[in-house]
C-alpha cells in the first residue's frame, strides 16, 4: 500500500502533490468497500477501538454523516462536535482545542474550517490523524476523491479526459481538489464561468479557462456543476439567479454540447433551476446520487488507511 | 423600389479613408455606390440630389445622449431628440440609461431600440445601466442587457464609486466582451462642488471641483482596467492631466479609450461668467489650459471620439442658485457646428473630425453604421462646412433648448439628413 506524500502520511490534508501511485491504490480499496457496502458485508471490526471525532467549525450535514457512518461500519466509535456546542464559542483557540483532543486520545480527527489551513495547522499539535473535510476555499480532498471513484467506475480511467468544473471556481475547495486529484492522474480540466467566479489567474499546466458555458462543455467526458452561493449575488459576483442560469447553468441544450453520455456531477446541495436544471439532474447521465454513495466507500477508505499507519488501538 | 442619386458632393468616409468629389448612389435604403466626379450616366427613375459641392458623409453617430424618455418626458421624448438630431446630421445615438426607471431590464433595452425605430429618424442604441437603478451599489444583469442589445454599460454622469465594484464591473462585463463607461471623477473629492476649482471658482464663492478629480479615477480604473483586462471607457474627459494618462496607457497596449463632448473643447470655465447656470456641466468647464490640452488630444488620436454630451433640462431645472442648478447642456444640433470650428481653427482636418463622429465611435460601440460602405445602409449628413448660421436657444429644432452655446456664430451647417435613404431633414424645412 503506497503511503500519502510526505507530511501528509499520518494526515489527509490535501490532494496537491499527490501522485497516481498513490491515488489508484486508495480507489481500488475504495471500490472494495463499495462493493462490501452494497452487499452489506463490511467487516466491523477494522476500526473496533479507535475514536473518530468529527470536529466541524462550518456547518455541514452531509459530509459529517458521511463520515459518520464511515466511521460506525467500521467499527470506530463516533462522537460529533459541532462549533454551536463547543467551547470554541466561549473564545477558546483552535491549539487550546488541539490540546483538549490529544488529551482525550482521539485517533481521527475529522476537520471542517472555514479558514483555509486550519486543519494543517491543528496536525501540527494533535497526535491524532487529521482528515480534513473541507477547509475555507482551499481543499475538501475526500469529495475530489470520491468524484475519481465515480468516474473511474463510469469511464474506466482518470487519464486523458476532459472534465468541466463549473460554475463558483474561486471560492471552491472542492474545484481546487478536484483540479489537483484530475491534472495528476493526467486528465485535462476547464473552468468554467463569469471571470469574478473563475479567475484567470488559476490557469496553469492542464487546466483551461472559459467564460462561455457552450465552449466550456464542447467535448468534454465529465460535467461537474458547483453550487452557487446566495451570498455570491449579495456580495456582486454575480448581478442575479436568472442572469447565472441564463448563461451558466447546466440546461439539457448545453449538456448536448459534451460527449455523447457525459457524466453530470455535483457536489450538492444542489440548487436546481439555478446552477443545473432539475431535467439535468434527475437524468440517466446524472451520477448526482452515486456521488454520495461512493463518498462513504471513499471515507471508510480513508479511515482505513490513515489507522495502519498508527499503533494498535 | 426607390433610388437616389447624390451628385456634385464631396464624399467623406473616414472608415475607408475616401475623401473625393464624386456621386453616391442609393437603392431601397442601402449604399449601392460611389463613383468619381465627372462620371456619367444615371440610372432609371432615380430622384436626383445636387449636392452643390457640399460635403456627403455618413450620418453622425452620437455616442452620449441623454433623451428624458421614459421618465422626464417634458425635458425631452424620443421624437423630439429625433428631430434635433436629424438637425443635427446624426443618425444614430448612443443612449443614456440614466431615466426613471433606469434602462437595467432587458425589456427597457428593446423598448427603446423600438422607440428609435418608431421614428424612422433614428436608431437608439441603449447603454444598459452599469448598477442596479444605476445607484452604484449592485452590478445590473450585465449579460441579459447586453443580450437584449445594450451596446455598453455606464450609470451615466455617476463615477462607479467603489474599487472593488469597479474591478468586479470590468471583469464581469469582460466574459461577455462588453464595455464598461466611467464618469471620470472621484466622488468624494468632487463633493458638492460645481465649477472647476481655481481662480474663478473662488472669486465667485463657488465650491470647487479639482482637476485631480478626473485624474485620480482615470488613473485608479487603468490600473484595475490592466488586474482584469477589462474593456474601459471614460466619457466626457475634460482635463490635460485626465488625457495624459490615457494617452500613457495607450502607449503601454492598453485597451482603454475616450470621449469628449463640445463644451469642453469649445468653452472654458469663464464661459459661466456671472453664474451662468447654462453654462453649468458635469465635469464642470475647465480651464484654458486644460481646453487646449483636449483639442491636442483629439488632434494626436487620445481622444477616440466626441459625443454630443446632450442633456436636455427644461428652464426650472436651470433657472435655480449656480449650485442648485442642473448641470449638462442640448448638444444635438451643435454637434457638428461646433466641431468644425476646430477644423477651421486648424485643430483638426475635416476627414479628422468627421471620423470622430461616425467611424470611431461606431467602431467604440460595435454598431454596423458610420460608414459609406456600399451595402451599409444609406444613412446620410449633407453640409456646407462653410455656411454660417446663429445658435438662438428658444428655435432650436426639438423640445430642449438648454444649450450653452446661444448665441454663438458657427461655420457649417447641415442641409440634408437620410435615414436608411428617407429624407428626415431639410435645411429650411423645420
Amino acid at each position: 500500500m503506497a503511503s500519502f506524500p510526505g507530511r501528509h502520511t499520518r494526515h489527509l490534508l490535501g490532494l496537491e502533490g499527490m501522485t497516481p501511485d498513490q491515488i489508484e491504490p486508495l480507489l481500488d480499496l475504495a471500490e472494495s468497500y463499495a462493493l462490501l457496502n452494497r452487499s452489506r458485508k463490511v467487516p466491523r471490526d477494522v476500526l473496533r477501538g479507535r475514536t473518530l471525532i468529527n470536529l466541524f467549525f462550518e456547518d455541514s450535514t452531509r459530509t459529517r454523516t458521511s463520515f459518520e457512518l464511515a466511521g460506525k461500519r467500521l467499527g470506530a466509535d463516533v462522537i460529533n462536535m459541532s462549533v454551536a456546542q463547543s467551547s470554541v464559542n466561549k473564545g477558546e483557540t483552535l491549539l487550546d482545542t488541539a490540546a483538549t483532543l490529544n488529551a482525550m486520545r482521539t485517533d481521527l480527527l475529522v476537520v471542517r474550517h472555514s479558514q483555509s489551513g486550519a486543519p494543517a495547522l491543528l496536525a501540527q499539535k494533535v497526535e491524532a490523524s487529521v482528515v480534513n473535510a473541507g477547509d475555507g476555499m482551499h481543499e475538501h480532498p475526500t469529495q475530489a476523491l470520491l468524484d475519481a471513484l465515480t468516474i473511474r467506475r463510469h469511464l474506466g480511467t482518470l487519464g486523458g479526459l476532459k472534465v468541466a468544473i463549473c460554475g463558483d471556481v474561486s471560492h471552491s475547495r472542492v474545484a481546487r481538489s478536484n483540479i489537483f486529484l484530475l491534472t495528476g492522474m493526467g486528465s485535462t480540466v476547464r473552468l468554467v464561468g463569469p471571470p469574478t467566479l473563475v479567475p484567470g489567474a488559476m490557469k496553469q499546466r492542464g487546466v483551461e479557462i472559459f467564460h462561455n458555458m457552450e465552449e466550456g462543455l464542447q467535448d468534454v467526458d465529465v460535467v461537474m456543476m458547483l453550487r452557487l452561493q446566495r451570498e455570491r449575488m449579495s456580495s456582486g459576483l454575480i448581478p442575479s439567479a436568472r442572469e447565472y442560469f441564463r448563461f451558466f447553468g447546466l440546461d439539457q441544450r448545453r449538456l448536448q454540447l459534451a460527449r455523447k453520455n457525459a457524466l453530470v456531477m455535483h457536489p450538492g446541495p444542489m440548487n436546481r433551476g439555478v446552477e443545473i436544471d432539475s431535467l439535468v439532474a434527475d437524468s440517466s447521465q446524472s451520477v448526482i446520487q452515486e456521488q454520495v454513495e461512493m463518498g462513504v466507500a471513499v471515507r471508510m477508505a480513508v479511515l482505513d488507511r490513515l489507522t495502519r499507519s498508527r499503533p494498535a488501538a | 423600389m426607390n433610388t437616389l442619386l447624390f451628385e456634385n458632393v464631396r464624399l467623406i468616409d473616414p472608415a475607408s479613408g475616401l475623401d473625393q468629389p464624386g456621386r453616391l448612389l442609393v437603392r431601397d435604403g442601402v449604399i449601392a455606390g460611389t463613383d468619381k466626379a465627372g462620371a456619367e450616366g444615371t440610372p432609371e427613375n432615380a430622384t436626383v440630389i445636387d449636392g452643390k459641392n457640399a460635403v456627403l458623409c455618413p450620418g453622425l453617430v452620437d455616442m452620449r445622449v441623454e433623451i428624458g424618455e421614459p421618465g422626464y418626458e417634458y425635458r425631452e421624448t424620443v421624437s423630439s431628440a429625433a428631430r434635433a438630431a436629424s438637425a443635427g446630421g446624426i443618425t444614430t445615438l448612443a443612449v443614456l440609461p440614466t431615466c426613471k426607471p433606469a434602462i437595467d431590464n432587458p425589456a427597457l433595452v428593446r423598448m427603446l431600440r423600438t422607440r428609435g425605430e418608431e421614428t424612422g429618424a433614428i436608431t437608439i442604441l441603449p447603454y444598459g445601466a452599469l448598477t442596479k437603478g444605476c445607484e452604484g451599489k449592485e452590478l445590473a444583469e450585465i449579460g441579459l442587457l447586453h443580450e437584449a442589445g445594450a451596446v455598453a454599460f455606464t450609470d451615466g454622469a455617476r463615477a462607479l464609486d467603489p474599487a472593488r465594484l469597479m474591478r468586479l464591473a470590468l471583469s464581469y462585463a469582460s466574459g461577455f466582451g462588453a464595455m464598461i463607461v466611467q464618469h471620470p471623477e472621484e466622488p468624494s473629492l468632487a463633493g458638492s462642488g460645481c465649477a472647476t476649482a481655481g481662480a474663478l471658482a473662488t472669486r465667485l464663492g463657488l465650491p470647487g471641483i479639482p482637476a485631480a478629480a478626473e485624474a485620480i479615477m482615470i488613473a485608479r480604473d487603468i490600473r484595475l482596467a490592466e488586474l482584469t483586462g477589462g474593456r474601459l471607457h471614460f466619457a466626457h474627459v475634460s482635463t490635460g492631466e485626465g488625457v495624459a494618462l490615457i494617452r500613457q496607457a495607450k502607449e503601454r497596449g492598453l485597451n482603454v479609450t475616450c470621449d469628449t463632448a463640445p463644451p469642453y473643447f469649445d468653452l472654458n470655465e469663464n464661459t459661466i461668467g456671472d453664474f451662468r447656470t447654462y453654462a453649468k456641466f458635469s465635469p464642470p468647464l475647465r480651464s484654458e489650459d486644460d481646453r487646449l490640452a483636449i483639442c491636442a488630444a483629439l488632434a494626436d488620436g487620445t481622444i477616440d471620439a466626441i459625443g454630443s454630451d446632450h442633456l436636455p433640462r427644461d428652464a426650472d431645472d436651470k433657472r435655480l442658485p449656480f449650485a442648485q442648478a442642473a448641470t449638462g447642456g442640448t448638444g444635438l444640433v451643435t454637434l457638428l457646428g461646433v466641431t468644425l470650428a476646430r477644423v477651421h481653427d486648424g485643430t483638426l482636418t475635416l476627414p479628422q473630425a468627421l471620423s470622430l463622429l461616425t467611424h470611431r465611435p461606431a467602431q467604440l460601440l460595435g454598431a454596423e453604421c458610420g460608414t459609406l460602405a456600399v451595402g451599409a445602409a444609406a444613412d446620410l449628413c449633407l453640409f456646407d462646412p462653410e455656411q454660417s448660421w446663429l445658435v438662438e436657444a428658444g428655435k432650436l429644432p426639438g423640445r430642449a433648448q438648454n444649450t450653452p452655446f446661444d448665441g454663438r456664430p458657427l461655420e457649417g451647417r447641415v442641409l440634408g439628413t437620410w435615414k436608411a435613404g428617407r429624407r428626415v431633414y431639410e435645411a429650411g424645412q423645420a
